[in-house]
């Protein structure tokens, strides 16, 4: 097995292992655990989506799309933006179908840079966009976002901007932070992007799930929709996760840049996941509505107990974590997340998963049902009891 | 208070101080807000959902949809007699109904039988019933909302980013 070590790419060698990797076996190979580590909706999709996949697998809807995805949802989509946002995008030219928000993140890297283009990713990230912008050949510049509650400020971006800054990813409502931005917070940032001529890769993946004011993607700025990427997907608002299927939204010579790379490896998102896709954009959205106040009640009541328990976390503005302190514990957050494992059973993901430096976050996923975040606090409360300093 | 009722709904065990964290009111106002919702008949009462398929309750073992044709009485409509039937025990819902015939009711009873007894001995026999067609309950697979199947365990993977 050695040998190989030596055939394998420098490029992928300069990415280390995930350091967590070990917790995340130790959380599959434990029964019974509540797991507060997830980061996808404990909803199912709703079934008017999976019923009209599921019709037009029967009709022998089984094939290959087009490789930018059907028309119909690149038209489905383009409405829906153009009526939430006053957000015109052109189906034919500037719209495409990925598999899932992830792929389109990577071909959107693999689009924009260059060997040794540097690309702003803000601490802490999701955790692709480190590898995926390296991979891609991009020299990751991090924005440690400790000092600002988590928040990118103007003040910030304008210290880690250079020349041979290309793009930056953006994410907002944010993972794992839940740190999400106003219109007048957006357009400051807007105006540091437009002085430094740099792509904002925007994915916007928790759009939908914004509770304190109304999402405001950044393309819909003054200037800002020629330098923009707008990224999204149906996994987190209609609970599609494993449907894999994501969008691209934006100029019309990236777009076709990312239609290259994506006709040769992923030719097109699967069929099925499409064709749900359009159910989910035309059909009753009755559950929209019923999800997000569901997260929204979820939200409050996490935050009320982990206040009462005592551990300091910040208001999150969206998506469906919260991302408190475990300073005062004195456990670092691998330790933390191993014994809150061992000896209660709960499982939640320790923040240098996310490139957090320090070791003193975790973020806590509230993506399940009230019953089970009763109990897992009930747990965290009496863990921090027995292990008070 | 809609909220209160929403939350109510879902999950009637929810306490007065997990209901004031989430909507970020003091326990008391909450607490407040239930009584008076109960006051007013608004609540009713709490009760457990149960999945009567996985139980045997002998007195309760049938049940059946039964169409109830009515001449309505002058001055009263429908709800003075619709009332002498659903004060029966045995009568589980009621409700009027437009269309081909004016009353449904849902029917509990221990065996085809005492059903049948209830239907020809007190339901047909009164002054205003004209007409009943008994439909008997074979199988019942959602209710109120909630899909009465063993709950399946949750497919998602214990851990993801």
């Amino acid at each position: 097995m050695g040998c190989f070590v030596m055939k394998i790419s420098k490029k992928l060698q300069q990415i280390p292992p995930s350091g967590i990797r070990e917790f995340f076996e130790l959380v599959i190979g434990t029964k019974g655990v509540i797991s507060l580590g997830v980061g996808e909706p404990d909803f199912v999709t709703p079934w008017g989506i999976c019923e009209s996949s599921i019709f037009s697998i029967e009709k022998g809807y089984t094939s290959y799309t087009s490789n930018k995805g059907l028309y119909e949802l690149r038209l489905q989509i383009a409405r829906s933006l153009k009526k939430r946002y006053a957000l015109s995008y052109d189906p034919e030219r500037e719209i495409l179908i990925t598999a899932g928000v992830s792929e389109a993140l990577d071909i959107a890297m693999r689009t924009l840079l260059d060997h040794g283009d540097k690309v702003l990713i803000q601490v802490p990230y999701y955790v692709s966009y480190y590898p995926v912008s390296s991979l891609a050949g991009g020299v990751p510049v991090f924005i440690d976002t400790r000092k600002t509650g988590f928040r990118l400020t103007p003040a910030l971006l304008e210290k880690h901007i250079s020349k041979d800054v290309k793009a930056i990813i953006l994410n907002y409502p944010a993972n794992p932070t839940g740190v999400s931005y106003s219109k007048k917070e957006l357009t400051a940032l807007s105006r540091v992007f437009l002085r430094n001529n740099i792509v904002v890769v925007s994915e916007e993946i928790y759009g939908d799930l914004t509770y304190d004011f109304p999402h405001t993607p950044i393309s819909t700025l003054k200037g800002m929709k020629g330098k923009t990427l707008y990224l999204n997907g149906f996994s987190k608002s209609f609970a599609m996760t494993g449907w894999r299927v994501g969008f691209a939204c934006g100029p019309e010579e990236i777009i076709a840049g990312m239609t290259k790379i994506h006709q040769y490896t992923m030719l097109c998102a699967p069929i099925m996941g499409q064709i749900g896709a359009i159910e989910a954009l035309s059909g009753s959205k009755r559950y929209l509505v019923e999800m997000k106040s569901e997260y929204k009640r979820r939200r409050e009541f996490i935050l009320g107990r982990l206040a009462e328990i005592g551990l300091e976390c910040r208001r999150p503005e969206g998506a469906f974590y919260v991302f408190p302190s475990i300073r005062n514990t004195g456990m670092g957050d691998i330790e933390f997340a191993k014994r809150l494992l061992k000896e209660k059973k709960v499982a939640v993901v320790p923040g240098s998963a996310f490139g957090l430096k320090g070791n003193d976050h975790i973020r806590i996923s509230y993506a399940s049902r009230m019953s089970d975040l009763r109990e897992a606090c009930l747990r965290i409360e009496d863990f921090l009891k027995n292990n008070a300093r | 208070m809609k909220e209160i009722l929403e939350i109510l709904e879902k999950d009637a065990r929810s306490t007065p101080e997990e209901i004031a964290q989430i909507l970020k009111k003091s326990v008391n106002s909450v607490k407040k807000d239930i009584k008076k919702l109960e006051r007013d008949g608004v609540i009713i009462k709490y009760k457990a959902v149960l999945n009567k398929e996985l139980i045997k309750d002998e007195q309760r073992a049938v049940r059946a949809l039964i169409e109830v044709r009515i001449a309505p009485q002058r001055g009263h409509g429908f709800d003075r007699i619709a009332e002498r039937i659903y004060r029966f025990p045995e009568v589980v819902s009621c409700y009027l109904l437009s269309g081909t015939y004016d009353l449904l009711l849902v029917v509990e009873g221990r065996d085809i039988h005492a059903v049948s007894s209830f239907v020809s001995g007190r339901l047909a026999t009164l002054d205003n019933v004209r007409g009943t067609v008994t439909h008997f309950l074979l199988k019942k697979y959602k209710e109120d909302g909630d899909i009465l199947k063993r709950v399946e365990r949750n497919k998602r993977i214990a851990i993801s980013f």
